[in-house]
């Protein structure tokens, strides 16, 4: 039985008059991981940040179509963005963490909301900094500066920080491409752990990754979604010839 | 030696000098103020009032009120150059309007001071009669500071990385939640020094409160927020061109330059110290 968690229709998007998405159609599948990958330039980190509406920032970003999250239309007239971004959880390429300590970075998407009493910001805090396999590091050092963390550390930070709101989905753009290798290793691991938990979209130039870690993925090129399939199918027998060019390195 | 080998020692030399000549005269400078102005330099020069037509005495209720104008100055310009700033920088629209009220805003920034007096006067003084007092004073002295304050903060502002305002609202977090909880948090050191530094220009101005605020000589200190004050600059120029007995005046007035001249270190002093021990704290 198969539950789609994100399903895009019909979507297109206009960067003023540039037309970056067309006619996406991609099924999200729920609790997996999801790999999108294509040439630079191509829309995939832009049809990311549909899915948490951070292109609504970008002035004369025009949208039609349809995103469904859950049951949710997300464009929606009646749709509160920021709800809908406590649900998505989104890491940044470069490590983001705020210049506050370790404590309040995790804390933060839940004291804006001011419901949480301070024991449970604690426990959340604990929570989410154990499901990033941070906790263990920083246990003795919530209250220092987030600042003085390894890169590796600071985007494991991130990802803490965007688990505290228990999101149904986490937007991953890629996450790994400013770390070193051993700190890339343990989030690609660390993904396959949160997919128990979470629905998992990952941006990425690195082909070989997308194999390693993911069950789905998109293959976007000027703006396309080329091709969507299992992972091991397209790896093997990619249906589009664009696809089998870019896996194998003719172009990208 | 060949032609690029000279050519860059003159031009090293060139350049040394040129610093060398400012720096003569930044020292004598210096060296004349201390020579003049210490010898009057005592406790009782600071905390006693000026006597016997300010031949003798202290400056006192000058320096209470150059206290008093500054700090009204900045409870007023503070926050509404620092909301005044965020909002230009996060919400105001549209582009043309915007780029209309930063040329206002330099053009303020750029307006010689005296104007700022004459407006005072005309604005505060007459119009909504405050008359000659510590209110006009301030209030001519707040919006002096103000295109200053509202162009740092936002220079502020924008140095801090566009990263932290995606995630906070990647976050959830609403924009006035950002702005309130990331970016002021983050742009709060610059903010901070850039007041600083117009706490010491307000603190040595004259001209804007010659006619909105400062008497020449005041017997007691100011009992409210309408009365006259005395004040650092204004008593200096005072002593230099109304004295009548210039050969005990003149020392004063050199002393009281002085004080003013320390003042204006020390501030800057705690702005220097401010910054660098915030930024210690937090880099990115």
């Amino acid at each position: 039985m198969v539950n789609i968690q994100i399903q895009t229709s019909e979507l297109n998007l206009w960067f003023g008059k540039n037309h970056v998405l067309r006619d996406v159609n991609l099924p999200v599948h729920s609790n997996q991981v999801t790999a999108m990958i294509g040439p630079s330039g191509c829309g995939k980190s832009t049809l990311l940040r549909c899915f948490n509406r951070m292109n609504d920032l970008i002035p004369e970003t025009r949208i039609t179509g349809k995103i469904t999250l859950g049951e949710e239309d997300i464009y929606a007239p009646r749709a509160d963005v920021t709800t809908i971004r406590s649900r998505v959880g989104m890491v940044f390429q470069k490590p983001n963490p705020f210049p506050k300590s370790i404590f309040h970075n995790v804390a933060y998407g839940l004291m804006i909301q001011g419901k949480f009493p301070r024991h449970e910001l604690r426990d959340r805090v604990e929570e989410s900094l154990r499901a990033a396999w941070l906790w263990d590091e920083v246990k003795d050092r919530l209250n220092s500066s987030a600042m003085c963390l390894s890169g590796g550390q600071q985007q494991r930070l991130c990802i803490a920080r965007a688990l505290a709101n228990r999101p149904k989905v986490l937007l991953l753009d890629e996450p790994t491409s400013a770390l070193d290798p051993q700190s890339t290793a343990k989030i690609e691991e660390l993904c396959l752990e949160l997919k128990k938990s979470v629905t998992i979209l990952i941006v990425t130039h690195n082909v070989a990754k997308a194999g390693r870690i993911s069950d789905h993925t998109a293959f976007m090129y000027l703006g396309e979604l080329v091709e969507f399939d299992r992972t091991e199918k397209m790896f093997t027998v990619p249906a589009d010839k664009r696809t089998e060019a870019y896996l194998t390195g003719v172009f990208g | 030696m060949n032609k690029r080998k000279l050519s860059n020692i003159l031009g090293t030399s060139l350049m040394g000098s040129m610093l060398l000549i400012t720096a003569i005269f930044l020292l004598i400078f210096l060296i004349r103020m201390f020579s003049k102005g210490f010898a009057v330099l005592s406790p009782e020069f600071f905390f006693s009032m000026p006597r016997n037509a300010m031949t003798e005495g202290g400056i006192w209720p000058a320096l209470v009120g150059t206290f008093l104008l500054t700090t009204l100055a900045m409870l007023v310009s503070l926050p509404l150059g620092i909301f005044t700033a965020i909002w230009l920088t996060n919400y105001a629209r549209p582009r043309w309007l915007v780029r209309i009220l930063r040329i206002a805003i330099n053009t303020l920034a750029g307006t010689p001071s005296i104007i700022f007096g004459l407006f005072g006067m005309a604005i505060f003084v007459n119009l909504m009669g405050f008359d000659v007092s510590l209110i006009s004073g301030g209030l001519t002295l707040a919006i002096l500071a103000l295109p200053v304050i509202i162009n740092n903060t936002e220079e502020a502002l924008r140095a801090v990385p566009v990263e932290f305002r995606d995630a906070s609202l990647a976050l959830g977090a609403t924009p006035r939640q950002t702005i309130m909880r990331v970016l002021m948090p983050a742009a709060l050191p610059n903010v901070l020094t850039g007041a600083i530094i117009s706490v010491s220009r307000v603190a040595g101005e004259t001209a804007p409160i010659m006619f909105t605020a400062a008497t020449f000589y005041s017997r007691r200190l100011p009992q409210g927020p309408g009365d006259e004050v005395m004040a650092l600059p204004y008593h200096i120029y005072a002593l230099m061109t109304e004295g009548t007995h210039p050969g005990s005046q003149v020392p004063i007035a050199y002393g009281t330059a002085l004080v003013l001249l320390l003042l204006v270190l020390l501030i800057s002093g705690a702005a220097i110290i401010i910054r660098s021990s915030i930024r210690r704290k937090r880099q990115w």
